[in-house]
């Protein structure tokens, strides 16, 4: 079974002589322990697909199923709970970690365990694990701004897998750390996805981090024109 | 979590100048609200110490704090024979501006009868008036101590005693004399003036021709002894019996002796709308416009505050947190705001009422009405940022 399945996706903005196709007809797939890119130049409607498979942005056509069930089939499946689906099966990472920065970087991991109902001394205790397993056990107590870039990035990480979702969804995670900070975090999203059997899908325009994933489907004009299988 | 309480304690700098901003405001507030009452407070002080049913002064009148008033001060026999008076006194109301320490000081010079009522309602410090003569009860703000002696009209008068905040209705501070002291300061004339006006009358009664000159130095005398007289008062106050009906006993003295008696209640109503309404209406007018200003800032911080927060309500959206969340962490933040302020507020007019050189009344009923309505500004002003948040998408989050 896979974690995401898109068939045929197409996201349409604004309607008549000024409709803009933004993706058209795109179809993947990606199997749990996966580390695949959608790889493309700016404009090309890679965020417009992953905010489609991250239930942010509406698709006009196709059909979506993340975990198996079925969440959009020609537009969002009457009846769904976006936000409890966000919360339960998919974990964001985002280019500029987007951490809260008047909250702790156990704070920022906590917040997202809490609003998935877990009790403060269960979100505390798997908090603290999960950052200490990214080598961020030192960092409990500081805010954001006190941070590394990687660091705030290993935060982000772990916020997003806090709640063990099937599905990670990463808008540009390395774009905005340094090479080797942008290896070290392919390189964990990689033992990540292994270890806790997460599909990983990373959308990216940083040719430098192609090496570390499974599969690359590459994006142009809003339609999927190569996909590219890596032996890893 | 409380996510208000964790933005707040990182940006505590910010917040607390902001609190404190709006806590000189609400306290600028309660000021003008205490002062209100205050006014109030002054309005009635004489009025409620001289505990009088009746009021009896000139005819067609609204003496004697409206108008002026002159009456015989032997009517008071006349108002104490009318049936259901218990006791009636003289009263004597005048005020005076003297210079003091080189600076002009007004106050309020009541004179009252020894042997009746209207005098001092308390004596903080001292004893009361003993002797019919240059003895005075100062009221406390009058800054007075006991056995100082100030110079009025021909004679210097001794502090024997110290009143509390007595003071008159536009709010000078009080002080009290033997009615014959207070008729001898007001009426008394100097020694050249009483020359000059028997000159004067002298002069006329001999212009008279019809009558001889002994009849003329008889009406002289007594022309002479009409005008010099002191026994002048500005009310006569009574108190009526148990069981007396009010407005018989008003109709009466009105009918047969030729005065206007006004009930305690008619005072309280000439003293507080007539008198200080206006004041009352620019009071009122000038807290709305406070309030309203309030709420206005309320609703700018808020607003910038959630404007600040935009990337990380979309990233809460994101992570896939309940609405409440964040309309909780905004209002919360807009109530602890106003909170905070009303309570620095609240402490700065504690400290600094009893220094306002006007009476401040900071009534609890209306501290709580106050608190109220900041509650409600607060709740309202924070809807301008609620609406901000619950417009932003997730997909705000996303980018750089």
């Amino acid at each position: 079974m896979y974690s995401i399945e898109v068939d045929k996706l197409t996201k349409i903005y604004g309607k008549g002589e000024t409709a803009v196709k933004a993706i058209v007809d795109a179809s993947l797939q990606v199997r749990p322990g996966e580390l695949v890119a959608i790889l493309g130049p700016s404009g090309s409607g890679k965020t417009t697909l992953l905010t489609a498979i991250g239930l942010i942005n509406e698709p006009t056509h196709g059909k979506v199923i993340l975990d198996g069930a079925v969440v959009a089939d020609e537009g969002w499946l009457p009846g769904l709970d976006l936000k409890r689906i966000r919360r339960e099966k998919l974990g964001f990472i985002f280019q500029a970690h987007n951490l809260i920065p008047f909250l702790t970087a156990i704070e920022n991991v906590m917040i997202a365990l809490e609003i998935n109902h877990l009790t403060r001394t269960e979100a505390k205790s798997r908090a603290t694990e999960l950052l200490a397993s990214l080598n961020l056990g030192h960092r409990l107590n500081n805010y954001p701004s006190a941070l590394s870039g990687g660091e705030a990035q290993r935060v982000a990480i772990a916020r997003a897998l806090a709640n063990r979702p099937k599905v990670i969804l990463a808008d540009e995670p390395t774009a905005a750390l340094d090479t080797d900070n942008g290896k070290n975090v392919m390189s964990l999203l990689k033992k990540l996805a292994v270890e806790n059997h997460s599909a990983i899908l990373v959308v990216t325009h940083d040719h430098r981090m192609v090496e570390g994933f499974d599969r690359i489907f590459e994006v142009r004009d809003g339609v999927i024109v190569q996909e590219t299988q890596r032996d890893v | 979590m409380n996510l208000a309480i964790r933005d707040i304690r990182y940006h505590r700098g910010r917040f607390i100048l902001t609190s404190i901003g709006l806590g000189l405001l609400l306290g600028v507030v309660m000021s003008m609200g205490g002062i209100y009452r205050g006014l109030f407070a002054d309005a009635l002080a004489v009025l409620n110490a001289t505990q009088a049913d009746l009021w009896v002064v000139q005819q067609d009148t609204n003496g004697p704090f409206a108008e002026n008033s002159r009456l015989p001060e032997d009517i008071r026999y006349r108002i104490a024979s009318v049936p259901g008076v218990a006791q009636a006194s003289p009263l004597s109301f005048q005020t005076i501006q003297i210079e003091r320490q080189g600076k002009p000081f007004r106050f309020y010079l009541i004179g009252y009868d020894l042997n009746g009522f209207g005098g001092p309602p308390v004596i903080t410090a001292g004893r009361n008036i003993r002797q019919k003569h240059y003895e005075m009860v100062a009221a406390k703000a009058m800054n007075m101590e006991l056995g100082q002696k100030i110079h009025l009209g021909l004679h210097d008068y001794t502090v024997v005693g110290i009143t509390g905040k007595m003071v008159s209705s536009s709010g000078d501070p009080a002080a009290y004399v033997s009615l014959a002291d207070a008729q001898d300061i007001q009426f008394k004339k100097d020694n050249n003036a009483i020359r000059n006006d028997r000159a004067r009358i002298a002069a006329k009664v001999n212009e008279i021709q019809i009558i001889s000159p002994a009849q003329a130095g008889f009406l002289n005398q007594n022309i002479t002894g009409i005008t010099e007289s002191t026994h002048i008062v500005n009310t006569v106050v009574a108190r009526l019996a148990p069981g007396a009906n009010l407005p018989d006993v008003q109709d009466r003295i009105q009918r047969w002796n030729h005065f206007r008696a006004i009930s305690n209640e008619e005072q309280t109503h000439i003293l507080t709308k007539g008198m200080i309404e206006k004041a009352k209406m620019q009071l009122g007018l000038f807290r709305i416009i406070l309030l309203v200003i309030s709420a206005v800032i309320i609703s700018l911080i808020i607003y910038t505050s959630t404007i600040d927060k935009i990337r990380v309500i979309a990233t809460l959206k994101l992570i896939g947190s309940q609405n409440r969340v964040i309309v909780g962490m905004i209002l919360q933040q807009s109530l602890l705001m106003g909170v905070i302020a009303y309570g620095i507020g609240y402490g700065l007019i504690s400290l600094t009422y009893e220094k306002f050189p006007r009476r401040i009344v900071l009534e609890p009923i209306d501290m709580q009405l106050l608190f109220l309505i900041v509650i409600v500004i607060c709740t309202i002003a924070s809807f301008v940022g609620i609406r901000k948040a619950l417009k932003v998408e997730p997909a705000e989050a996303l980018g750089g």
